[in-house]
């Protein structure tokens, strides 16, 4: 083979430069699986099970945005004796508080940017502004 | 498979004598149904405007209406009392995280304070009483019977929720065409020029705020009244009897107690919207 000397370190070069991601996300903890954090109050139940939520949540939630919006039906639902009022804000994060480390974790894995917090408010962010007044 | 054959055609045909014939027994059975519901609550608001606030209209027999929310604002009532309409307003803001912009131009107006010359261009007179060209009005969202922001919004953001009257908002939808707020007569519409949040004082954690770039009213507090809690304006009135809310078609329910005794004008009846908010003057 002519050459030798340049041909194989720049296959190597290039085998490297390829399978960059694999070995990049083996190294590294960038691709290792989100793990959101569970409810600080140390809640164990929710509206559907763990599983359920995990694949479906947006479109419960967007049943919810319709059910009080669109229809009207705003029944406050009752689980196991727990009391959800339909609705992110009074449901969703009155249990899971951090979004930061619960929803957050999850959506920046996903590189997912749900618009939900444009005008729903965080717990954080309602902290923010009852100190003032 | 010829008797097979002669099952599915008995069967096929069955069932198109079926088709054909449901809807005819589904409307037969449901016309009685219907006219207890929405025809008769439709009939029940022809009659408002006409008759004043009067009966129902004569529309067959006394049909349960459906229910339409309404408020009575006293103006006398409410300028007795100095603060309160503040208060009113104040209780707003705090329960919707309504952001207060420095510029007027910005303001964004659930219920809000103005001339009554400019709420009630219709109504005002060279010589007005004294107590009218010194007080301020309020305003508000009319929930309009006949609401043309809805049939201007492109999106359906903007709709009437025939279960009770209110001219409610799906702010998810609205995509801040502004055609509901050219439509309102009342200038009952803000727009959000600016993202809100910061101008937003305090927090109320069980409600949204709203972001740049949509419109946004009074929703005559369904969140609370979801909970049984009377709107945040009529509860911070309470006991002054400045504000009533209830249902407009109820004979016996305390709007309809205030508005058989006293004389009450709506805004822009001209208009035709059919408001449900009227004001004693
Ligand atoms: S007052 Fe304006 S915003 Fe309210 S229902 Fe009537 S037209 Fe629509
Ligand atoms: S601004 Fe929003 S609510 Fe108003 S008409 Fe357009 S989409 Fe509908």
């Amino acid at each position: 083979m002519y050459n030798k000397g340049t041909i194989i370190p720049g296959l190597i070069i290039f085998v490297l430069f390829v399978t960059f991601p694999i070995w990049f996300n083996g190294l590294t903890t960038a691709g290792d699986l989100p793990k959101p954090e569970l409810p600080p109050g140390g809640e164990k139940q929710c509206v559907e099970s763990a599983d359920y939520m995990r694949a479906n949540h947006m479109q419960l939630l967007n049943e919810w945005r319709d059910n009080v919006l669109r229809d009207g039906n705003r029944e406050i639902l009752e689980i196991d004796g727990k009391k959800y009022p339909k609705g992110l804000q009074t449901a969703c994060m009155a249990c899971h508080s951090q979004k930061e480390k619960f929803c957050d974790s999850c959506h920046t894995y996903a590189a997912v940017e749900p618009y939900c917090w444009d005008c729903h408010l965080t717990p954080k962010e309602t902290a923010s502004k009852e100190a003032i007044h | 498979m010829d008797k097979q054959r002669r099952k599915f055609l008995k069967i096929a045909g069955a069932s198109v004598v079926a088709g054909i014939g449901a809807p005819a027994i589904i409307k037969l059975t449901a016309t009685p149904a219907l006219a207890s519901g929405h025809d008769a609550a439709a009939a029940g608001h022809e009659a408002i405007p006409a008759a004043g606030h009067g009966e129902q209209g004569g529309h067959g027999e006394a049909a349960p209406q459906g229910v339409r929310l309404g408020m009575v604002i006293d103006l006398r009532k409410m300028n007795d009392t100095p603060g309160l309409l503040d208060a009113a307003i104040a209780s707003c803001i705090a329960a919707h995280n309504i952001p207060e912009f420095p510029n007027s131009k910005d303001e964004i107006k659930w219920i809000w304070k103005a001339p009554f010359s400019g709420v009630f261009p219709e109504h005002s007179s060279r010589h007005a009483a004294k107590k009218i060209t010194d007080n301020p009005a309020v305003a508000l969202c009319n929930h309009c019977d006949e609401p043309p922001c809805v049939r201007a919004c492109p999106t359906q953001a903007t709709f009437r929720n025939n279960a009770n009257g209110v001219v409610a908002m799906d702010y998810h939808r609205c995509i801040g065409c502004r055609f509901c707020m050219a439509a309102c007569p009342y200038g009952a519409r803000s727009f959000n020029w600016y993202d809100p949040r910061p101008y937003i004082k305090k927090y109320n954690k069980d409600f949204p705020s709203r972001m740049k770039g949509v419109v946004e009213k009074c929703n005559f507090c369904s969140e609370r009244l979801a909970l049984g809690q009377e709107p945040a304006c009529v509860e911070s009135c309470r006991g002054t009897g400045a504000i009533t809310f209830g249902d407009l078609n109820d004979p016996n329910s305390e709007v309809r107690q205030v508005l058989d005794k006293e004389f009450s004008i709506q805004r822009k009846p001209s208009a035709g919207t059919k408001p449900s908010v009227f004001y004693i003057v």
